[in-house]
């Protein structure tokens, strides 16, 4: 492999690079449609083959003794081989369900990489300018908090980290560690110290800090954190390329993180939440305390009753939360969905941008039940529709749905764009008991003189539904 | 190869790139796009390889197994559970066959 003189090396790397670049640029416009999508990420993959496979020719520009080369040629071929395996195998096995936690997990290896990188160009010690040592230093920095971050938001979702740790003066210690972190960072990068003692330093506050600054943050925020994150290792990656003088890290890094800096944006706006929010405060804990300012009752309905009303509906849309898919009854709800459509009823999906447990994530969960995407609407698309619909069937959602987000601006969700499923002639809400949502906000949806409450386990509730419609025949 | 301005010129167009591609995805393909991007910095992986290809002490040597790894598994993972969510993306023509 190494065979071939440097020149022509370094002239072939470059052009795959240049072809990676536009591959992957490329692969991400074609996912910007969902005709598309799927042969982006083809095209991307394709990329990526090219890229891998073409920098096994890199060791030939440098002089290394060939024992030594041929050594670590060997144990790259290693940790490829294990790495991809664990995530290949892992990849295939995780549910639907547990996506969120699966790409934060994968963003996080992502940012370790980069600070890995950074490791080793800082601990060699022959980083010549003062530039390449500062973007060394920031991506390292920047990856790892990205690192542990990400290891936290993992723990957070998959339910291993239960408690949001929060206690007076967190804030005072958080700014503390990144001031250490960045001073270390500094001594380094000009080259005062860069000791390895002082390098080990500066990567265990960074890896600290993106514990501590994790920690806080309520499950419900977890989405914007692993976005934030995933831009965070997109700008790490691109700080390496600079030091690597790697075109191929410098572009794809960039355009994720700024990519990844304008879906953060989008989540936290669609959220009703700022950034500075979410890193700074809690959510959950710190409303639970809103008096329940509703009045009337909730009033309950057969599952007999409601099936005849759908299957008499000119128009139904069904609004899924992430109740529907931790009882699995995606699959159940499309079945329901086809019988209703057999009847003649329109039936939609309606989809609030955090429905699930980050954007997008209810659509993935309605295509694995093999729901067509042009069934299902957001938000703008779908809200003044619900004027004309005869039932709206809210299935597990609760705060998207809540009318106080447009009328009480002292609820926590007030200005939180919504689902108007209110604004339909009738609504029927299928839920598990009387308690409240996910942030502990009453739902004044639920007491309206239109709404009906069917009580229930969300599969079992559509399978007497499904029972019922086809009674009518 | 490339330094100064016309590095911070590839940084300033590759966001600029970055954020137009985007700008233009429906709700509906946020989670697979964020997966997607999460895959293509998995492009760390090469920076990883030369960074594990020049180590020359145990350490660095230590460093860059570990980081290749990480990157691998960024990859590869990143790209198997995007493949497997847009595969089940499908229109309504053609429904149930």
């Amino acid at each position: 492999m190494s065979s071939l003189s440097p020149d022509v090396a370094a002239n072939l790397i470059n052009a795959a690079y240049l072809l990676v670049a536009f591959l992957f640029i490329f692969g991400l416009k074609r996912m910007s449609a969902p005709s598309t999508a799927r042969g982006g990420i083809l095209w991307a993959g394709v990329g990526m083959l090219i890229a891998t496979a073409v920098t096994f020719l890199a060791p030939s520009d440098h002089s290394l003794a060939s024992s030594t080369l041929s050594t670590n040629m060997v144990l790259v071929i290693l940790a490829i081989a294990i790495g991809g395996a664990a995530a290949w195998y892992s990849g295939r096995k995780v549910a639907m369900t547990d996506m969120p936690q699966m790409i934060a997990l994968y963003n996080g290896m992502g940012g370790g990489a980069a600070a890995a990188i950074a490791a080793v160009e800082l601990y060699s010690g022959h980083n010549t300018s003062l530039v390449a040592g500062t973007l060394a230093v920031l991506g390292g920095l920047i990856g790892a908090v990205s690192f542990s971050g990400s290891g936290i938001a993992f723990g957070k979702l998959q339910g291993l980290i239960r408690k949001s740790f929060r206690f007076s003066g967190q804030q005072i210690i958080n700014l503390a560690i990144v001031t250490s972190a960045i001073i270390l960072g500094g001594l380094i990068a000009t080259g005062a110290h860069s000791e390895p003692m002082i390098v080990t330093l500066f990567f265990l506050s960074a890896l600290v800090l993106g514990i501590t600054m994790t920690l806080p943050i309520g499950g419900a925020d977890m989405p914007v954190v692993i976005s934030l994150y995933n831009a965070l290792t997109g700008l790490a990656v691109a700080f390496e390329g600079f030091v690597l003088n790697n075109a191929a890290m410098i572009i794809a890094g960039t355009v994720v993180g700024s990519a990844g800096t304008l879906l953060t944006q989008l989540m936290a706006k669609a959220m009703n939440r700022s950034l500075a929010n979410v890193l700074f405060a809690g959510f959950g804990e710190s409303s639970v305390a809103v008096a329940g300012t509703t009045t009337g009752s909730q009033k309950p309905i057969e599952a007999s009753d409601a099936g005849v009303m759908m299957a008499f509906a000119q128009k139904v849309i069904v609004v899924p939360g992430y109740g529907l898919a931790v009882a699995q009854a995606q699959h159940k709800v499309w079945e329901l969905a086809q019988l209703l459509s057999d009847h003649g009823v329109i039936v939609k999906f309606a989809i609030h941008p955090v429905a699930g447990r980050m954007p997008g994530h209810m659509n993935v969960l309605l295509a694995e039940a093999g729901v067509p995407y042009d069934l299902i609407s957001d938000l703008e698309e779908i809200n003044a529709e619900f004027e004309t619909c005869d039932v709206a069937l809210i299935i597990g959602a609760n705060d998207v749905v809540n009318p106080v987000a447009r009328t009480d601006k002292s609820s926590p969700i007030y200005g939180m764009p919504i689902l108007n499923a209110d604004k339909s002639k009738n609504v029927i809400v299928i839920k598990r008991g009387q308690g409240q949502g996910f942030s502990g906000i009453e739902n004044a949806l639920f007491y309206l003189d239109n709404t009906r409450m069917l009580y229930g386990d969300a599969q079992a509730a559509v399978n007497q539904l499904i029972l019922s419609v086809k009674s009518v025949g | 190869m490339i330094d100064g301005f016309l590095a911070l010129y590839i940084f300033m167009l590759a966001a600029f790139t970055g954020y137009e591609v985007i700008s233009r995805v429906p709700v509906i393909l946020h989670t697979p796009l964020m997966s997607g991007s999460n895959f293509v910095h998995g492009i760390v992986l090469v920076g990883a390889m030369v960074a594990l290809f020049h180590a020359q002490t145990t350490l660095e040597r230590a460093i860059g197994f570990v980081g290749v790894i990480l990157a691998a598994g960024n990859a590869v993972g990143g790209y198997v559970v995007t493949e497997r969510m847009l595969e089940m993306f499908k229109a309504s023509g053609r429904k149930k066959s």
